[in-house]
């Protein structure tokens, strides 16, 4: 398919540095490992009247986080002038959003339109806007996919899937 | 001779119509797992868990471990046809098994592949039938400290044997042990780390956790790629099956040390893909063509593919014997027990006889099954992976958005998959390796729940680890593991290492 996103072009400019996503990184894991102590403790990472308090083994792996979240964050500190590598450039970043980013909103979709129906537009949608391919064909095979689903779970393995909060398939008595 | 007789009634268990009907689907299902961008063996059976809270045990385990094995078969074929490796333990097949392909030898490379994952996974087999039973009755006998020490090993090995950076496996395990103690404490009944959301009082599960990190993670890291798959057509007919069945029995030495070494290495968690590198090497160094490897010897595809499967089978033994799941593929099983109402350990042996002997009985014919299935339909699966990504790529987030929903039936689930997905993506592109965050979030409670009942018993000292010469041995060990890193980097300095030349390419996972 010529219309595939083809890695050939990912020349973008580099959008952040391997060395800096793996301090912020590294700071997010100590400041969990924060959050984990700070719980711990309150919640009694001691010894009670009747043995370790359910804070008392949380205690240790908020501290191991947080340890190990600094050495990282220092390893990659110090690793700043010789690690240049890329963790992402421009054109990658788009290619990944442009998968997440209508995800998400296929996400959002199911709470209103239930599963079967959001599944159907977004792989229609994703054949039309990312792929190129003609609406009709794309419309087809993200109905006939769904078809194939539904035919599974709610027929032959009764496992009920999520019907959206307005419920625009009850007509069919599911 | 006990084992043979229970052996045999497994077979009878297994042999029901039905159950050799639902091998062939997963096993069908498990090389299209293999097969496809982004589904994996852990995520591919935590998706299709749920459709089997309704089967019985037996059957839903025959079903969900041939996936297992239908997965481990389809690596081989995005290896050799494709240049890309589908799981972390195919990389080492991708140095001879493309080059072959290239020189239009495609059809003998999955032959041997696939033969070799066979032989493999039947040795280890062999070896689960007559060990695990023996490994269960000695693990009767373990106490709390025991279980916890056993725990510490398997967690400190992700340390001593991984690729990459010590700190990013303990992060990692520690992440996995923080998720799982999210929500009500098991011992005082306490809400733990909810901080007032109701919806966190179940906790994160562990099957979002898998769909997540590997399925959304992987598509995130594929797209980011590009994939324009440029694939070598393969056609594998009697003739050549045949042909390269008959040039195998020349490389039997290696087969036999290959398997050895999978099995020595697939008990402890996350050897697959260490071993199938290390029969790499070590085929390389003993053979008589080593010169040549790299450039398309079968000997090259039949050393890692024999570990890779040999290691990926004995994953199950302390699953099964101890509870302990070598892998996270193991631990998604090992969390279906749990949906299914069986307490995995070692008292699985004595009371769950038909189950056990059942699932030991379906690992030989699943194999034989898989390798019959591969072997015929090798054409089909590699024309999938031609299907656009732009198809694909949708098809796999609606599956895994159902696969969430389906755990709990719960919307909060296909949210956490997102996120979930987007960390999967930052951790690998990091090199944190998912494999210990996963296992620690499986194991969490009952790590933990060891942890405090070793401490009680000693009233919070630490020295109940070494109280007696069996649960002080493996303490040690696992210290011994931990500090390996360390440990190496003193040797280094006394004495210059060898290099390892293979090193770099090995993944971390």
């Amino acid at each position: 398919m010529s219309n595939e996103p083809s890695g050939e072009g990912s020349q973008g400019r580099p959008m952040a540095r391997n060395s800096t996503v793996d301090a912020v990184v590294a700071a997010c894991v100590m400041l969990v490992g924060g959050v984990v102590i700070y719980e711990a403790r309150r919640l009694g990472a001691d010894w009670g009247s009747d043995g370790p308090g359910a804070g008392y083994f949380p205690f240790y792996i908020g501290l191991i986080l947080t340890v190990c979240g600094a050495a990282i964050f220092v390893q990659s500190i110090r690793a700043r002038a010789t690690d240049t590598g890329t963790f992402v450039d421009s054109v990658q970043l788009k290619q990944v959003l442009s998968v997440l980013l209508p995800s998400a909103v296929y996400v959002g979709a199911i709470m209103l339109l239930g599963l079967y129906l959001a599944s159907a537009l977004f792989i229609a949608l994703f054949m039309i806007v990312l792929g190129k391919y003609p609406v009709l064909k794309s419309i087809v095979i993200g109905v006939l996919v769904n078809v194939v689903f539904f035919a599974m779970f709610e027929i032959w393995f009764k496992v009920p899937l999520y019907k959206g909060a307005l419920e625009p398939l009850s007509f069919l008595g599911y | 001779m006990e084992e043979i007789g229970a052996l045999m009634h497994g077979f009878a268990v297994v042999l029901t119509p039905m159950n050799i009907g639902l091998m062939f689907i997963g096993i069908i299902l498990g090389v299209l797992i293999g097969v496809l961008p982004g589904l994996g063996g852990a995520n591919g059976v935590a998706i299709l868990l749920p459709l089997t809270f309704s089967m019985s045990p037996t059957s839903a385990i025959v079903m969900l471990s041939c996936i297992y094995w239908g997965a481990l078969f389809g690596g081989a074929i995005t290896s050799i046809l494709f240049n890309i490796p589908g799981e972390p333990w195919s990389v080492a097949t991708t140095f001879d098994g493309y080059p072959l392909a290239q020189k239009g030898r495609a059809g003998e490379a999955l032959t041997a592949a696939f033969t070799s994952s066979f032989i493999g996974a039947f040795v280890a087999v062999l070896m689960i039938t007559f060990l695990a039973p023996l490994v269960a009755k000695f693990a009767l006998k373990f106490g709390a400290p025991e279980f916890f020490s056993v725990y510490l090993l398997t967690f400190c090995s992700f340390v001593g044997m991984g690729k990459g950076n010590p700190f990013k496996i303990l992060v990692a395990m520690a992440l996995g042990f923080a998720l799982a103690a999210v929500g009500m404490d098991t011992v005082t009944g306490q809400l733990r780390m909810t901080f007032g959301l109701t919806e966190l009082m179940r906790g994160f599960d562990f099957l979002i956790a898998v769909i997540g990190l590997f399925g959304i993670g992987e598509i995130l890291l594929s797209m980011e790629e590009g994939l324009n798959f440029s694939g070598k057509s393969a056609r594998i007919n009697a003739k050549v099956v045949w042909q390269t069945w008959k040039e195998l029995p020349r490389y039997w030495v290696t087969s036999v040390r290959s398997s050895l070494v999978g099995i020595w290495m697939g008990i402890t968690p996350g050897g697959a893909t260490p071993a199938s590198f290390m029969s790499y090497g070590l085929a390389k160094k003993f053979s008589r063509n080593g010169s040549k490897f790299g450039t398309g010897e079968v000997e090259g595809v039949v050393a890692p593919e024999t570990a890779a499967h040999a290691a990926g089978t004995s994953a199950l033994l302390p699953m099964l014997a101890l509870g302990i799941p070598g892998s996270p593929t193991a631990a998604v099983l090992l969390g279906g027990l749990l949906i299914w109402g069986l307490q995995p350990g070692p008292l699985l042996f004595v009371e769950q006889k038909e189950f056990v002997w059942g699932l030991i009985a379906s690992m030989y014919l699943g194999n034989l099954v898989g390798l019959i299935v591969v072997l015929s339909t090798v054409p089909l699966f590699a024309s999938i992976l031609r299907i656009p990504f732009s198809i694909i790529a949708p098809v796999i987030i609606v599956i895994c958005a159902i696969g969430s929903y389906t755990v709990h039936n719960a919307m909060l689930d296909i949210w956490l998959m997102l996120v979930f997905g987007v960390m999967g993506y930052v951790f690998k592109k990091l090199d944190y390796p998912l494999a210990p965050l996963v296992l620690a979030l499986v194991l969490g409670d009952k790590a933990e729940d060891s942890f405090r009942q070793a401490m009680l018993m000693s009233q919070g000292e630490v020295n109940i680890m070494w109280a007696n010469p069996l649960v002080g041995t493996i303490t040690t060990l696992a210290m011994l593991m931990l500090f390996w890193p360390l440990i190496s980097k003193l040797i280094a300095l006394v004495r210059t290492p060898k290099v390892d030349d293979l090193a770099a390419q090995r993944p971390v996972d």
